[in-house]
């Protein structure tokens, strides 16, 4: 029998021994800002249940070592990432003494990179099975419900950045609803704006130079200082136009960072809208100018379904990139969940980051996922319908 | 537009940036509308230039490593051996943009602790994206025939990598430098939330002070900073496309 090494499994399963033998599992801190003492796998969790999780690291590690199926591969991460999800929760349990409420239990490096580790062994077996984009929106809605499962039915609730969310439900949930109405909001803002924009810079060309070198130039600015700089001219408009301040424009918190956002937006659309245009193939526009179709209806009916794929991925773009942006509003009184992030790094309680943090890759993860397999979609269609 | 226009207003840039960084003294009268209370007109806690060098060196160092990382990665997942981690790459590189720079920074101030540290972290992984990316491609779109011609002229791997593929790519990988470059010069400004000396600095104290011309002379040198060197980059890129026969992106 020969046995074969998979090239990448051997860079896994080095990775994976590294984190499960030398690097601490969990951290253990009397509350929860001192310096924290670091725990093992075996120090972390009851002698049976730590010596399960070590055995399934192996045996996945092994399974990601040699050349093996891709089934058994994948069955081999989602184990090992489901036993380490729920054992990490077990390992708050063990660790904190019982009825200390000061006691902060939160994962480790060790932790950390086995999750990578094996998130990087499912991430190979995915795409080597190249999946249909329904499929992969799947996998996506599968993993949150997973995830969600598990925060409900508390077995997280022994961890750090759980306590933290329990100190702050209320606002955690309204910081959200903040980030999400100013990345989603912005988003459309610059879309309504952005694609006539782009159709106008299509058509008349002498626009088109002057409009991008502008928008070019505001993506120059960093986030911050032009988050601060809008804080003046809305603070005036608040109060020198009337009805303004009760449509809830003002100097600072969420008006700034919402127009800030927009504008950052409005290049990757504006911008992508007419290179999409640009691309359509002359000979379906000179068709459809032969059939007699009027200027508007080649518009709607021939060019913008044809450019439709190249202006999505602008506004995947625009979305990922603004879901990130928008943390920084919290500089400025907007909101978002980078106000925890913020008030985190401020207290140097890193669980506090990590509440801020976590939420807002979930959902730029999430947002690239569903765009890009919708782009796939749409992108495929129009090569099915052409063809 | 006359043709010596862009390049007389390029210098205008400049010759009021440098100014501007020297004697911040000179345009006091033209910022003091912007404050109130009598508050410091030009940052008052540190030297403009010192700080603008040091952002510069911040995002240079970072450039420079992810670089050197970027197209190291590139060049082995084109290779033979290395071809089975293009697809996992391809997907890494998909996935890590989706980090926001704030969460990147915050995350490693409790590995590496305050100050530059984090911010080089940070800047690096979003330098290393679009320099992949672009090195990516310029190595996989290759003219076939000059590849094949190299290796009918009896060229090693080795040969062919340095004296053909690197140099023909070298146009699109420089578009991604200037990409990373101008992402890094605008995410330095976030360093400042975790204590890097950069010129986030002046527009953080703007923010906190309710100082309107600290932010606005904080902006506008990192944006002056940032066309001119996207401009200079770019003058560049098409240089070595033309000596390539390529056009550059």
């Amino acid at each position: 029998m020969n046995i074969r090494f998979d090239k990448l499994g051997v860079v896994i399963a080095a990775i994976a021994a590294y984190a499960a033998f030398l690097a601490p599992f969990a951290t253990f801190r009397a509350n929860r800002i001192v310096p924290g003492q670091a725990r093992s796998i075996l120090e972390a969790l009851p002698a049976t249940t730590g010596t399960l999780l070590v055995a399934i690291i192996v045996v996945a590690a092994l399974v990601a070592l040699f050349r093996t199926p891709l089934v058994l591969r994948l069955a081999a991460s989602v184990v090992a990432l489901v036993a380490l999800a729920l054992l990490v929760g077990a390992a708050g349990t063990f660790l904190t003494p019982t009825g200390n409420t000061f006691a902060r239990v939160s994962p480790a490096s060790g932790f950390w990179i086995l999750i990578f580790a094996f998130t990087l062994l499912l991430a190979d077996v995915l795409t080597r099975l190249s999946l249909s984009p329904f499929a992969r929106v799947g996998v996506l809605v599968a993993a949150a419900v997973a995830i969600g499962l598990l925060l409900v039915s508390g077995a997280w609730n022994d961890l750090s950045i759980l306590k933290e969310y329990a100190n702050r439900a209320d606002s955690f949930w309204a910081e959200g609803s903040k980030h999400v109405t100013l990345a989603l909001g912005s988003l459309a803002a610059a879309v309504i704006v952005g694609l006539p924009l782009g159709i106008l810079c299509h058509r008349v060309e002498r626009l088109r130079a002057g409009v991008l070198n502008v928008l070019n130039i505001i993506q120059t600015i960093p986030s911050i200082a032009l988050f601060g700089l809008l804080i003046a001219p809305l603070g005036w408009v608040a109060s020198h136009v009337p009805g303004a301040a009760a449509l809830g424009i003002r100097g600072i918190g969420t008006a700034p960072a919402f127009v800030a956002l927009f504008l950052y937006s409005l290049l990757p659309v504006v911008a992508n809208t007419v290179v999409g245009l640009a691309g359509v193939p002359r000979a379906a526009n000179d068709a459809a100018r032969g059939m007699g179709m009027t200027d508007r209806q080649r518009l709607f009916g021939v060019e913008f379904p044809l450019a439709f794929p190249v202006i999505l991925t602008g506004i995947r773009i625009v979305l990922v990139q603004n879901i990130g942006l928008a943390t920084i509003a919290a500089l400025i009184g907007g909101g978002g969940f980078g106000v925890f992030v913020f008030q985190g790094v401020g207290q140097t309680a890193m669980d506090l980051v990590l509440l801020g943090a976590v939420p807002t890759v979930a959902l730029a993860f999430a947002a690239a996922i569903i765009l890009d397999a919708v782009i796939e979609m749409t992108a495929t269609k129009r090569r099915v319908e052409t063809a | 537009m006359k043709a010596w226009l862009p390049t007389l207003l390029r210098l205008a840039l400049v010759v009021l940036l440098v100014a501007f960084l020297t004697n911040p003294g000179w345009f006091e009268p033209l910022l003091k509308p912007l404050t109130e209370n009598n508050a410091p007109v030009i940052y008052n806690q540190g030297s403009l230039l010192t700080l603008t060098l040091l952002h510069l060196r911040t995002v240079l160092l970072a450039t420079l490593a992810a670089t050197i990382v970027a197209v190291a990665l590139a060049i082995l997942v084109t290779r033979p051996a290395g071809a089975e981690f293009l697809p996992l790459s391809r997907s890494l590189v998909n996935i890590g943009q989706t980090f926001p720079p704030v969460a990147v920074l915050a995350l490693a101030v409790p590995a590496v602790g305050f100050g530059e540290k984090p911010t080089l972290i940070a800047l690096f992984l979003y330098g290393l994206l679009p320099i992949f990316e672009n090195a990516l491609t310029g190595l996989t779109t290759l003219p076939a025939n000059v590849v094949e011609a190299a290796r009918g002229a009896g060229m090693t791997g080795w040969q062919r990598l340095t004296k053909v593929e690197l140099p023909l790519s070298a146009p699109i990988i420089l578009g991604g430098i200037r990409l990373s470059v101008v992402i890094g010069l605008a995410t330095a400004t976030i360093g400042s939330t975790v204590a890097a000396k950069t010129l986030g600095e002046v527009i953080i104290a703007g923010l906190l002070s309710n100082n309107l011309a600290f932010i606005l002379q904080g902006g506008l040198i990192v944006a002056a900073l940032a066309v001119l060197i996207y401009d200079g980059l770019s003058a560049v890129e098409r240089y070595a496309a033309r000596r390539m026969g390529r056009e550059a992106e």
